[in-house]
Protein backbone atom coordinates (compact mmCIF):
# COMPACT_ATOMS: atom_id res chain seq x y z
CA UNK A 1 0.00 0.00 0.00
CA UNK A 2 1.23 3.19 -0.92
CA UNK A 3 -0.27 6.82 0.46
CA UNK A 4 -3.35 5.87 0.67
CA UNK A 5 -5.08 8.40 2.00
CA UNK A 6 -9.45 8.75 2.77
CA UNK A 7 -11.12 11.89 4.38
CA UNK A 8 -14.53 11.38 5.26
CA UNK A 9 -16.28 15.53 5.33
CA UNK A 10 -13.57 17.36 6.78
CA UNK A 11 -12.08 14.20 8.99
CA UNK A 12 -9.14 13.01 7.57
CA UNK A 13 -9.18 9.29 8.47
CA UNK A 14 -6.48 7.75 6.91
CA UNK A 15 -3.12 9.93 5.71
CA UNK A 16 -1.03 8.98 3.47
CA UNK A 17 -0.21 5.44 5.02
CA UNK A 18 2.07 3.25 3.45
CA UNK A 19 3.23 -0.40 3.97
CA UNK A 20 3.63 -4.23 2.85
CA UNK A 21 2.66 -7.17 4.02
CA UNK A 22 5.65 -9.68 3.24
CA UNK A 23 4.40 -12.71 1.20
CA UNK A 24 4.49 -16.22 3.48
CA UNK A 25 3.80 -13.69 6.89
CA UNK A 26 1.70 -12.54 9.54
CA UNK A 27 1.85 -8.22 9.42
CA UNK A 28 -0.25 -6.68 11.95
CA UNK A 29 -1.79 -3.32 11.95
CA UNK A 30 -2.83 -2.13 15.25
CA UNK A 31 -3.62 1.35 16.76
CA UNK A 32 -6.14 2.80 19.49
CA UNK A 33 -9.89 3.04 18.25
CA UNK A 34 -10.56 5.47 15.14
CA UNK A 35 -7.07 5.39 14.30
CA UNK A 36 -8.18 4.42 10.56
CA UNK A 37 -7.58 1.05 10.63
CA UNK A 38 -10.77 -0.40 9.47
CA UNK A 39 -10.84 1.78 6.44
CA UNK A 40 -7.67 1.24 5.65
CA UNK A 41 -8.64 -2.61 5.47
CA UNK A 42 -11.82 -1.32 3.28
CA UNK A 43 -9.65 0.33 1.08
CA UNK A 44 -7.52 -2.52 0.29
CA UNK A 45 -10.23 -4.74 -0.17
CA UNK A 46 -11.95 -2.62 -2.53
CA UNK A 47 -14.63 -1.36 -0.25
CA UNK A 48 -13.67 2.13 -0.45
CA UNK A 49 -12.42 4.04 -2.74
CA UNK A 50 -9.08 5.97 -1.83
CA UNK A 51 -8.59 9.74 -2.31
CA UNK A 52 -5.35 9.48 -3.25
CA UNK A 53 -2.51 6.56 -3.32
CA UNK A 54 -2.20 2.92 -4.36
CA UNK A 55 -3.13 -0.37 -3.52
CA UNK A 56 -0.83 -3.01 -5.35
CA UNK A 57 -1.17 -6.87 -4.87
CA UNK A 58 1.28 -9.26 -6.23
CA UNK A 59 2.39 -6.70 -8.62
CA UNK A 60 -1.00 -5.69 -10.18
CA UNK A 61 -2.25 -2.53 -9.05
CA UNK A 62 -6.08 -2.98 -7.85
CA UNK A 63 -6.97 0.86 -6.79
CA UNK A 64 -10.85 1.51 -6.75
CA UNK A 65 -11.04 -2.53 -7.93
CA UNK A 66 -14.68 -3.87 -6.73
CA UNK A 67 -14.52 -6.02 -4.73
CA UNK A 68 -15.07 -9.06 -5.72
CA UNK A 69 -12.81 -8.90 -8.65
CA UNK A 70 -10.33 -8.59 -5.74
CA UNK A 71 -11.39 -11.34 -3.78
CA UNK A 72 -11.27 -12.78 -7.50
CA UNK A 73 -7.68 -12.41 -7.45
CA UNK A 74 -6.74 -13.98 -3.91
CA UNK A 75 -7.35 -11.08 -1.48
CA UNK A 76 -10.19 -11.75 0.48
CA UNK A 77 -11.47 -9.72 3.63
CA UNK A 78 -13.32 -10.58 6.97
CA UNK A 79 -15.51 -8.35 8.98
CA UNK A 80 -14.91 -6.66 12.24
CA UNK A 81 -18.72 -6.75 13.14
CA UNK A 82 -19.22 -10.53 11.60
CA UNK A 83 -21.75 -10.20 8.83
CA UNK A 84 -22.98 -14.44 8.51
CA UNK A 85 -25.33 -15.47 5.97
CA UNK A 86 -28.00 -15.88 8.73
CA UNK A 87 -30.80 -17.91 7.28
CA UNK A 88 -28.13 -20.17 5.94
CA UNK A 89 -26.23 -23.14 7.20
CA UNK A 90 -22.62 -22.90 8.04
CA UNK A 91 -21.65 -25.08 5.32
CA UNK A 92 -23.78 -23.03 3.23
CA UNK A 93 -22.34 -19.93 4.33
CA UNK A 94 -18.64 -21.08 3.56
CA UNK A 95 -20.02 -23.11 0.33
CA UNK A 96 -20.22 -19.26 -1.19
CA UNK A 97 -16.81 -18.54 -0.38
CA UNK A 98 -15.98 -22.05 -2.43
CA UNK A 99 -18.37 -21.13 -4.94
CA UNK A 100 -15.17 -18.53 -5.97
CA UNK A 101 -12.91 -21.21 -7.18
CA UNK A 102 -15.66 -23.74 -8.45
CA UNK A 103 -19.33 -23.83 -10.27
CA UNK A 104 -19.78 -27.43 -8.91
CA UNK A 105 -22.02 -28.08 -6.01
CA UNK A 106 -20.40 -30.80 -4.59
CA UNK A 107 -16.91 -29.82 -5.29
CA UNK A 108 -17.85 -26.86 -3.38
CA UNK A 109 -19.84 -28.58 -0.73
CA UNK A 110 -16.68 -30.26 -0.69
CA UNK A 111 -14.30 -27.52 0.40
CA UNK A 112 -16.81 -26.14 2.61
CA UNK A 113 -16.74 -29.11 4.64
CA UNK A 114 -13.14 -29.84 4.60
CA UNK A 115 -12.45 -25.84 5.17
CA UNK A 116 -14.89 -25.70 8.07
CA UNK A 117 -13.91 -29.35 9.35
CA UNK A 118 -9.90 -27.40 10.02
CA UNK A 119 -11.45 -24.30 11.64
CA UNK A 120 -13.22 -26.20 14.45
CA UNK A 121 -16.56 -25.77 12.92
CA UNK A 122 -17.33 -29.39 12.17
CA UNK A 123 -19.61 -30.22 14.65
CA UNK A 124 -21.59 -27.09 13.23
CA UNK A 125 -21.73 -27.28 9.61
CA UNK A 126 -25.64 -28.50 9.28
CA UNK A 127 -26.66 -26.15 11.64
CA UNK A 128 -27.87 -22.40 11.21
CA UNK A 129 -25.01 -19.61 11.14
CA UNK A 130 -27.15 -17.82 13.47
CA UNK A 131 -27.24 -20.16 15.92
CA UNK A 132 -23.15 -19.77 16.24
CA UNK A 133 -21.40 -18.14 19.65
CA UNK A 134 -19.55 -14.87 18.75
CA UNK A 135 -16.28 -17.29 19.15
CA UNK A 136 -18.10 -19.26 16.21
CA UNK A 137 -18.43 -16.53 14.26
CA UNK A 138 -15.81 -15.48 14.09
CA UNK A 139 -14.16 -18.67 13.20
CA UNK A 140 -17.25 -19.08 10.69
CA UNK A 141 -15.88 -15.56 8.73
CA UNK A 142 -12.92 -16.70 8.41
CA UNK A 143 -13.66 -19.98 7.06
CA UNK A 144 -15.70 -18.34 4.51
CA UNK A 145 -12.67 -16.37 3.28
CA UNK A 146 -10.27 -18.82 3.72
CA UNK A 147 -12.93 -21.24 1.29
CA UNK A 148 -12.32 -18.66 -1.89
CA UNK A 149 -8.72 -20.33 -1.64
CA UNK A 150 -6.90 -16.69 -0.89
CA UNK A 151 -2.98 -15.69 -1.16
CA UNK A 152 -3.75 -12.88 1.36
CA UNK A 153 -6.15 -12.84 4.06
CA UNK A 154 -7.57 -9.38 5.65
CA UNK A 155 -8.78 -10.36 8.79
CA UNK A 156 -10.55 -7.63 10.68
CA UNK A 157 -10.08 -7.92 14.51
CA UNK A 158 -11.62 -11.56 14.38
CA UNK A 159 -10.49 -11.95 18.49
CA UNK A 160 -12.31 -8.53 19.26
CA UNK A 161 -14.97 -10.35 22.19
CA UNK A 162 -13.39 -13.40 22.78
CA UNK A 163 -12.25 -14.84 26.37
CA UNK A 164 -8.43 -15.71 26.46
CA UNK A 165 -9.01 -19.55 25.82
CA UNK A 166 -10.78 -18.79 22.89
CA UNK A 167 -8.12 -16.33 21.92
CA UNK A 168 -5.51 -18.64 22.51
CA UNK A 169 -7.55 -20.97 20.06
CA UNK A 170 -7.86 -18.26 17.32
CA UNK A 171 -4.37 -17.55 17.49
CA UNK A 172 -3.20 -21.32 16.93
CA UNK A 173 -5.82 -21.21 13.98
CA UNK A 174 -4.62 -17.99 12.52
CA UNK A 175 -0.61 -20.41 12.54
CA UNK A 176 -2.14 -22.77 10.94
CA UNK A 177 -3.64 -21.20 8.06
CA UNK A 178 -0.17 -19.22 7.65
CA UNK A 179 1.54 -22.49 7.87
CA UNK A 180 -0.74 -23.47 4.83
CA UNK A 181 0.55 -21.07 2.68
CA UNK A 182 -1.45 -18.04 3.28
CA UNK A 183 -0.27 -14.51 3.87
CA UNK A 184 -1.93 -12.79 6.65
CA UNK A 185 -2.57 -9.61 6.95
CA UNK A 186 -4.62 -8.39 10.64
CA UNK A 187 -6.09 -5.89 12.50
CA UNK A 188 -6.12 -6.33 16.20
CA UNK A 189 -6.70 -4.38 19.20
CA UNK A 190 -5.33 -7.05 21.45
CA UNK A 191 -1.84 -6.52 21.75
CA UNK A 192 -0.79 -9.58 23.32
CA UNK A 193 -2.43 -11.56 20.31
CA UNK A 194 -0.39 -9.66 18.02
CA UNK A 195 2.88 -10.38 20.03
CA UNK A 196 2.30 -13.88 19.81
CA UNK A 197 1.01 -13.67 16.34
CA UNK A 198 3.07 -11.05 13.94
CA UNK A 199 6.21 -10.96 12.22
CA UNK A 200 5.87 -7.00 11.58
CA UNK A 201 3.52 -4.62 13.15
CA UNK A 202 2.63 -1.45 12.06
CA UNK A 203 1.13 1.00 14.48
CA UNK A 204 -1.63 3.45 13.22
CA UNK A 205 -2.64 6.50 15.23
CA UNK A 206 -5.23 9.19 14.08
CA UNK A 207 -5.04 8.08 10.50
CA UNK A 208 -1.09 8.39 10.39
CA UNK A 209 1.27 5.46 10.71
CA UNK A 210 3.33 6.21 13.76
CA UNK A 211 5.92 3.09 13.72
CA UNK A 212 6.80 -0.02 12.43
CA UNK A 213 8.67 -2.93 13.60
CA UNK A 214 8.88 -6.10 15.20
CA UNK A 215 6.08 -6.70 18.28
CA UNK A 216 8.98 -6.35 20.80
CA UNK A 217 9.90 -3.06 19.30
CA UNK A 218 6.60 -1.70 19.12
CA UNK A 219 6.18 -2.39 22.54
CA UNK A 220 8.84 -0.28 23.91
CA UNK A 221 8.45 2.64 21.25
CA UNK A 222 7.83 6.13 22.59
CA UNK A 223 4.85 7.32 19.66
CA UNK A 224 3.39 3.74 20.38
CA UNK A 225 2.97 4.27 24.20
CA UNK A 226 1.95 7.84 24.00
CA UNK A 227 -0.36 7.24 21.30
CA UNK A 228 -2.38 4.10 23.43
CA UNK A 229 -2.14 5.91 26.95
CA UNK A 230 -1.90 9.62 26.14
CA UNK A 231 0.81 12.52 25.93
CA UNK A 232 3.41 11.93 29.00
CA UNK A 233 2.99 7.96 29.37
CA UNK A 234 6.19 7.38 28.10
CA UNK A 235 8.25 9.70 30.21
CA UNK A 236 5.93 8.28 33.52
CA UNK A 237 6.62 4.71 32.57
CA UNK A 238 10.30 5.63 32.28
CA UNK A 239 10.26 7.10 35.89
CA UNK A 240 8.40 4.45 37.50
CA UNK A 241 10.63 1.38 35.87
CA UNK B 1 -41.32 -40.75 0.71
CA UNK B 2 -39.87 -36.94 -0.04
CA UNK B 3 -41.90 -37.04 -3.43
CA UNK B 4 -45.40 -37.16 -2.44
CA UNK B 5 -45.52 -33.27 -3.01
CA UNK B 6 -44.72 -33.45 -5.97
CA UNK B 7 -46.51 -36.80 -7.13
CA UNK B 8 -49.64 -34.76 -5.42
CA UNK B 9 -49.21 -32.14 -7.08
CA UNK B 10 -48.84 -33.31 -10.77
CA UNK B 11 -51.98 -35.55 -9.73
CA UNK B 12 -54.01 -32.33 -8.58
CA UNK B 13 -52.76 -30.41 -12.00
CA UNK B 14 -53.95 -33.18 -14.43
CA UNK B 15 -57.47 -33.69 -12.71
CA UNK B 16 -58.78 -30.64 -14.98
CA UNK B 17 -57.92 -33.12 -18.31
CA UNK B 18 -61.11 -35.21 -16.74
CA UNK B 19 -62.98 -32.31 -16.02
CA UNK B 20 -66.32 -31.69 -18.40
CA UNK B 21 -66.52 -27.87 -16.54
CA UNK B 22 -65.31 -25.44 -18.51
CA UNK B 23 -65.68 -22.92 -15.44
CA UNK B 24 -63.14 -25.37 -13.33
CA UNK B 25 -61.17 -26.06 -16.19
CA UNK B 26 -60.49 -21.67 -16.38
CA UNK B 27 -59.98 -21.69 -12.38
CA UNK B 28 -57.02 -24.07 -12.78
CA UNK B 29 -56.07 -22.21 -15.67
CA UNK B 30 -55.48 -19.59 -13.81
CA UNK B 31 -53.95 -20.69 -11.08
CA UNK B 32 -51.29 -21.99 -12.91
CA UNK B 33 -50.58 -18.58 -14.20
CA UNK B 34 -50.90 -17.35 -10.96
CA UNK B 35 -48.19 -20.01 -9.96
CA UNK B 36 -46.33 -18.92 -13.02
CA UNK B 37 -45.99 -15.22 -12.19
CA UNK B 38 -46.03 -15.90 -8.81
CA UNK B 39 -42.67 -17.97 -9.53
CA UNK B 40 -41.60 -15.27 -11.44
CA UNK B 41 -41.55 -12.74 -8.55
CA UNK B 42 -40.65 -15.57 -6.08
CA UNK B 43 -37.65 -15.87 -8.05
CA UNK B 44 -36.53 -12.15 -7.94
CA UNK B 45 -37.98 -11.63 -4.82
CA UNK B 46 -37.98 -14.48 -2.33
CA UNK B 47 -34.73 -16.03 -3.52
CA UNK B 48 -32.61 -12.77 -4.42
CA UNK B 49 -34.64 -10.67 -2.40
CA UNK B 50 -35.30 -8.33 -5.06
CA UNK B 51 -38.34 -6.94 -3.69
CA UNK B 52 -40.54 -5.66 -6.72
CA UNK B 53 -43.65 -3.59 -6.79
CA UNK B 54 -44.23 -3.82 -9.91
CA UNK B 55 -43.30 -7.32 -11.68
CA UNK B 56 -46.70 -7.02 -13.65
CA UNK B 57 -44.32 -5.01 -16.32
CA UNK B 58 -43.46 -8.41 -17.34
CA UNK B 59 -46.80 -10.01 -17.80
CA UNK B 60 -48.19 -6.65 -19.80
CA UNK B 61 -45.04 -6.97 -22.09
CA UNK B 62 -45.73 -10.40 -22.75
CA UNK B 63 -49.30 -9.70 -23.12
CA UNK B 64 -49.17 -6.85 -26.05
CA UNK B 65 -46.67 -8.73 -27.31
CA UNK B 66 -49.04 -11.13 -28.39
CA UNK B 67 -51.61 -8.62 -28.95
CA UNK B 68 -49.75 -6.53 -31.27
CA UNK B 69 -47.57 -8.98 -33.24
CA UNK B 70 -50.39 -10.70 -34.89
CA UNK B 71 -52.90 -7.48 -35.30
CA UNK B 72 -50.01 -5.66 -36.55
CA UNK B 73 -47.18 -7.43 -37.94
CA UNK B 74 -49.07 -10.52 -38.64
CA UNK B 75 -47.23 -13.19 -36.77
CA UNK B 76 -48.14 -16.31 -35.58
CA UNK B 77 -49.38 -15.65 -32.13
CA UNK B 78 -47.16 -18.96 -31.27
CA UNK B 79 -44.30 -16.99 -32.14
CA UNK B 80 -44.96 -14.75 -29.24
CA UNK B 81 -44.24 -17.01 -26.74
CA UNK B 82 -40.45 -16.87 -27.34
CA UNK B 83 -40.56 -13.41 -28.13
CA UNK B 84 -42.18 -12.47 -25.01
CA UNK B 85 -39.63 -14.43 -23.12
CA UNK B 86 -36.51 -12.25 -25.33
CA UNK B 87 -38.29 -9.24 -24.56
CA UNK B 88 -38.92 -10.00 -20.67
CA UNK B 89 -35.62 -11.03 -20.21
CA UNK B 90 -34.31 -7.65 -22.21
CA UNK B 91 -36.77 -5.64 -19.98
CA UNK B 92 -35.83 -7.19 -16.95
CA UNK B 93 -31.30 -6.56 -17.72
CA UNK B 94 -32.62 -2.64 -18.51
CA UNK B 95 -34.20 -2.34 -15.35
CA UNK B 96 -31.34 -4.40 -13.62
CA UNK B 97 -28.51 -2.24 -15.21
CA UNK B 98 -30.45 1.05 -14.69
CA UNK B 99 -31.68 0.56 -10.53
CA UNK B 100 -28.62 -1.71 -9.19
CA UNK B 101 -26.08 0.30 -11.63
CA UNK B 102 -27.20 3.28 -9.14
CA UNK B 103 -27.01 0.98 -6.24
CA UNK B 104 -30.64 1.04 -5.19
CA UNK B 105 -31.83 -1.55 -3.09
CA UNK B 106 -34.55 -2.42 -0.91
CA UNK B 107 -37.50 -0.47 -0.72
CA UNK B 108 -35.83 2.45 -3.36
CA UNK B 109 -35.66 -0.60 -5.72
CA UNK B 110 -39.50 -1.34 -5.05
CA UNK B 111 -40.50 2.59 -5.68
CA UNK B 112 -38.43 2.32 -9.02
CA UNK B 113 -40.26 -0.96 -10.30
CA UNK B 114 -43.61 0.71 -9.33
CA UNK B 115 -42.59 3.69 -11.10
CA UNK B 116 -41.88 1.43 -14.34
CA UNK B 117 -44.61 -0.50 -14.06
CA UNK B 118 -47.29 2.53 -13.95
CA UNK B 119 -45.01 4.17 -16.40
CA UNK B 120 -45.82 1.29 -18.71
CA UNK B 121 -49.42 1.29 -17.57
CA UNK B 122 -49.87 5.56 -18.68
CA UNK B 123 -47.73 4.63 -22.18
CA UNK B 124 -49.46 1.74 -22.91
CA UNK B 125 -53.00 4.39 -22.11
CA UNK B 126 -51.60 7.20 -24.19
CA UNK B 127 -49.76 5.04 -26.94
CA UNK B 128 -51.16 4.97 -30.51
CA UNK B 129 -49.66 0.77 -31.17
CA UNK B 130 -51.04 -0.37 -28.27
CA UNK B 131 -54.64 1.45 -29.15
CA UNK B 132 -54.55 3.58 -25.83
CA UNK B 133 -57.08 3.01 -23.44
CA UNK B 134 -59.50 1.41 -25.87
CA UNK B 135 -56.86 -1.93 -25.38
CA UNK B 136 -56.52 -4.41 -28.22
CA UNK B 137 -59.25 -7.00 -29.15
CA UNK B 138 -57.29 -10.03 -30.65
CA UNK B 139 -59.96 -11.19 -33.42
CA UNK B 140 -61.28 -14.44 -32.70
CA UNK B 141 -60.01 -16.98 -35.02
CA UNK B 142 -59.94 -20.86 -33.19
CA UNK B 143 -57.93 -23.39 -34.42
CA UNK B 144 -54.14 -24.64 -33.30
CA UNK B 145 -52.24 -22.71 -35.93
CA UNK B 146 -53.74 -19.52 -34.51
CA UNK B 147 -53.00 -20.37 -30.57
CA UNK B 148 -57.19 -20.26 -30.05
CA UNK B 149 -58.92 -23.06 -28.24
CA UNK B 150 -62.62 -23.74 -27.96
CA UNK B 151 -61.72 -26.21 -25.33
CA UNK B 152 -60.02 -24.26 -22.13
CA UNK B 153 -57.90 -27.65 -21.28
CA UNK B 154 -55.92 -26.64 -24.20
CA UNK B 155 -54.70 -23.58 -23.03
CA UNK B 156 -55.01 -25.19 -19.38
CA UNK B 157 -51.98 -27.44 -21.04
CA UNK B 158 -49.95 -25.01 -22.24
CA UNK B 159 -49.96 -22.55 -19.02
CA UNK B 160 -49.41 -26.16 -17.14
CA UNK B 161 -46.54 -26.76 -19.61
CA UNK B 162 -45.25 -23.19 -19.08
CA UNK B 163 -45.14 -23.25 -15.24
CA UNK B 164 -43.60 -26.78 -15.30
CA UNK B 165 -40.49 -25.14 -17.20
CA UNK B 166 -40.67 -22.69 -14.86
CA UNK B 167 -40.62 -24.99 -11.51
CA UNK B 168 -37.47 -26.93 -13.02
CA UNK B 169 -35.56 -23.25 -14.03
CA UNK B 170 -35.93 -22.31 -10.96
CA UNK B 171 -35.19 -26.11 -9.17
CA UNK B 172 -32.09 -25.54 -11.01
CA UNK B 173 -31.34 -22.36 -10.50
CA UNK B 174 -31.71 -22.96 -6.45
CA UNK B 175 -29.38 -25.73 -6.46
CA UNK B 176 -26.53 -23.86 -8.76
CA UNK B 177 -23.73 -21.51 -7.37
CA UNK B 178 -25.74 -18.74 -9.28
CA UNK B 179 -28.40 -20.17 -6.70
CA UNK B 180 -26.12 -19.67 -3.75
CA UNK B 181 -24.89 -16.26 -4.83
CA UNK B 182 -28.03 -14.63 -5.34
CA UNK B 183 -29.07 -16.07 -1.49
CA UNK B 184 -25.77 -14.79 -0.35
CA UNK B 185 -26.44 -11.43 -2.13
CA UNK B 186 -30.15 -11.41 -0.30
CA UNK B 187 -28.89 -11.81 2.96
CA UNK B 188 -25.46 -9.84 2.89
CA UNK B 189 -24.49 -7.63 0.34
CA UNK B 190 -20.70 -6.53 1.52
CA UNK B 191 -20.39 -9.87 2.96
CA UNK B 192 -21.28 -11.25 -0.82
CA UNK B 193 -18.68 -9.20 -2.45
CA UNK B 194 -15.98 -10.20 -0.15
CA UNK B 195 -16.68 -13.76 -1.05
CA UNK B 196 -15.79 -12.61 -4.64
CA UNK B 197 -19.94 -12.25 -6.09
CA UNK B 198 -20.56 -9.55 -8.68
CA UNK B 199 -23.41 -7.92 -7.23
CA UNK B 200 -24.51 -6.32 -9.75
CA UNK B 201 -23.63 -8.95 -12.45
CA UNK B 202 -25.83 -11.67 -10.31
CA UNK B 203 -28.82 -8.80 -9.76
CA UNK B 204 -29.40 -7.94 -13.17
CA UNK B 205 -29.31 -12.19 -14.59
CA UNK B 206 -31.87 -12.14 -11.87
CA UNK B 207 -34.16 -9.83 -13.17
CA UNK B 208 -33.76 -10.98 -16.31
CA UNK B 209 -34.52 -14.40 -15.75
CA UNK B 210 -37.33 -13.65 -13.51
CA UNK B 211 -39.12 -10.86 -16.29
CA UNK B 212 -38.13 -13.85 -18.98
CA UNK B 213 -40.77 -16.38 -16.50
CA UNK B 214 -43.49 -13.59 -15.92
CA UNK B 215 -44.04 -12.60 -19.64
CA UNK B 216 -45.39 -15.80 -21.59
CA UNK B 217 -48.07 -15.58 -18.68
CA UNK B 218 -49.01 -12.39 -20.49
CA UNK B 219 -49.08 -14.51 -24.20
CA UNK B 220 -51.66 -16.99 -22.76
CA UNK B 221 -53.62 -14.54 -20.87
CA UNK B 222 -54.25 -12.31 -24.48
CA UNK B 223 -54.74 -15.63 -26.14
CA UNK B 224 -57.54 -16.98 -23.53
CA UNK B 225 -59.25 -14.04 -23.24
CA UNK B 226 -58.36 -11.83 -26.87
CA UNK B 227 -58.47 -8.64 -24.91
CA UNK B 228 -55.86 -6.28 -23.55
CA UNK B 229 -55.90 -3.38 -22.04
CA UNK B 230 -53.42 -0.81 -19.53
CA UNK B 231 -54.72 -1.76 -16.89
CA UNK B 232 -55.13 -5.76 -17.31
CA UNK B 233 -51.28 -5.60 -18.60
CA UNK B 234 -49.71 -3.32 -16.26
CA UNK B 235 -52.26 -2.89 -13.45
CA UNK B 236 -50.78 -2.48 -9.95
CA UNK B 237 -53.51 -5.37 -8.77
CA UNK B 238 -51.37 -7.87 -10.82
CA UNK B 239 -48.20 -7.06 -9.44
CA UNK B 240 -49.67 -7.16 -6.10
CA UNK B 241 -50.79 -10.85 -6.68
CA UNK B 242 -47.77 -11.65 -8.00
CA UNK B 243 -46.12 -10.81 -4.82
CA UNK B 244 -49.31 -12.02 -2.97
CA UNK B 245 -48.74 -15.56 -4.04
CA UNK B 246 -44.95 -15.64 -3.49
CA UNK B 247 -45.32 -14.49 0.12
CA UNK B 248 -48.96 -16.24 1.01
CA UNK B 249 -47.20 -20.06 -0.55
CA UNK B 250 -43.60 -18.93 1.13
CA UNK B 251 -41.07 -16.57 -0.70
CA UNK B 252 -37.95 -18.06 -1.31
CA UNK B 253 -39.11 -22.14 -1.89
CA UNK B 254 -39.46 -23.88 -4.71
CA UNK B 255 -43.56 -24.82 -3.93
CA UNK B 256 -44.15 -21.66 -2.69
CA UNK B 257 -45.72 -19.71 -5.03
CA UNK B 258 -48.14 -22.97 -6.67
CA UNK B 259 -49.34 -23.35 -2.99
CA UNK B 260 -49.83 -19.78 -2.85
CA UNK B 261 -51.45 -19.55 -6.10
CA UNK B 262 -53.96 -22.62 -4.91
CA UNK B 263 -54.39 -20.95 -1.95
CA UNK B 264 -55.72 -18.01 -3.10
CA UNK B 265 -57.90 -18.98 -5.94
CA UNK B 266 -59.51 -21.47 -4.08
CA UNK B 267 -60.28 -18.54 -0.97
CA UNK B 268 -61.35 -15.99 -3.65
CA UNK B 269 -63.71 -18.33 -5.41
CA UNK B 270 -65.13 -19.97 -2.22
CA UNK B 271 -66.02 -16.71 -0.95
CA UNK B 272 -67.84 -16.13 -3.79
CA UNK B 273 -69.63 -18.85 -4.05
CA UNK B 274 -70.77 -18.92 -1.10
CA UNK B 275 -71.56 -15.24 -0.04
CA UNK B 276 -74.06 -13.59 -2.56
CA UNK B 277 -74.46 -10.53 -0.70
CA UNK B 278 -72.42 -7.78 -2.82
CA UNK B 279 -69.47 -6.66 -1.52
CA UNK B 280 -68.98 -9.14 1.32
CA UNK B 281 -66.89 -11.68 -0.52
CA UNK B 282 -63.85 -9.38 -1.10
CA UNK B 283 -64.08 -8.48 2.28
CA UNK B 284 -64.10 -12.42 3.62
CA UNK B 285 -61.16 -12.81 1.21
CA UNK B 286 -59.16 -9.73 2.31
CA UNK B 287 -59.91 -11.34 6.11
CA UNK B 288 -58.43 -14.48 5.25
CA UNK B 289 -55.52 -12.92 3.67
CA UNK B 290 -54.63 -11.14 7.26
CA UNK B 291 -55.50 -14.05 8.74
CA UNK B 292 -52.37 -16.42 7.09
CA UNK B 293 -49.87 -13.60 7.07
CA UNK B 294 -50.56 -13.39 10.83
CA UNK B 295 -50.64 -16.85 11.68
CA UNK B 296 -47.95 -18.13 9.14
CA UNK B 297 -45.44 -15.57 8.62
CA UNK B 298 -42.93 -17.72 6.28
CA UNK B 299 -46.08 -18.72 4.02
CA UNK B 300 -47.49 -21.67 3.69
CA UNK B 301 -44.72 -23.81 2.63
CA UNK B 302 -42.87 -22.19 6.13
CA UNK B 303 -45.29 -24.65 7.43
CA UNK B 304 -43.12 -27.96 7.11
CA UNK B 305 -40.23 -26.65 8.46
CA UNK B 306 -41.23 -25.40 11.67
Amino acid sequence: MRDLSKSFGGLRAVKAVSFDAPEGGITALIGPNGAGKTTTFAMAAGFIAPDSGTVSFQGTDVTGWRPDRIAALGMVRTFQVTQPFAGLTVMENIRVGAYLRTPDRRAAEAVAREVGTRLGLGAMLDREASALTVAGRKRLEVARALATGPSLLLLDEVMAGLNPSEINEIVAMIRAVRDGGVTILLIEHIMQAVAALADTVHVLADGALIASGTPREIASDRAVIEAYLGRGAADRMARDA
Amino acid sequence: MRHWPVVLAVVAALLPFFSPSQYLVNLAMLTVLSALIGQSWNLAGGFGGLTSFGHAVFFGMGAYAAAILQTRFGWSPWLALPASVALGAATGAVIGIAAFRAGLRGSYFALVTLAVAEGCRILANSLEITKGGLGILVPLRPGLANFQFLDRRAMYAVALGLLTAAMLVTWQIARSRFGARLVAARENEDAAAALGVDLVRTKVMLLALSGGMAAPAGVVYAQSYLYVDPSIAFGAERSVEMLLVAMIGGAGTLWGPVLGAVALHLIEDASRALIATPGFAPMVYGFVLLLIIAVLPKGIAGVRRG
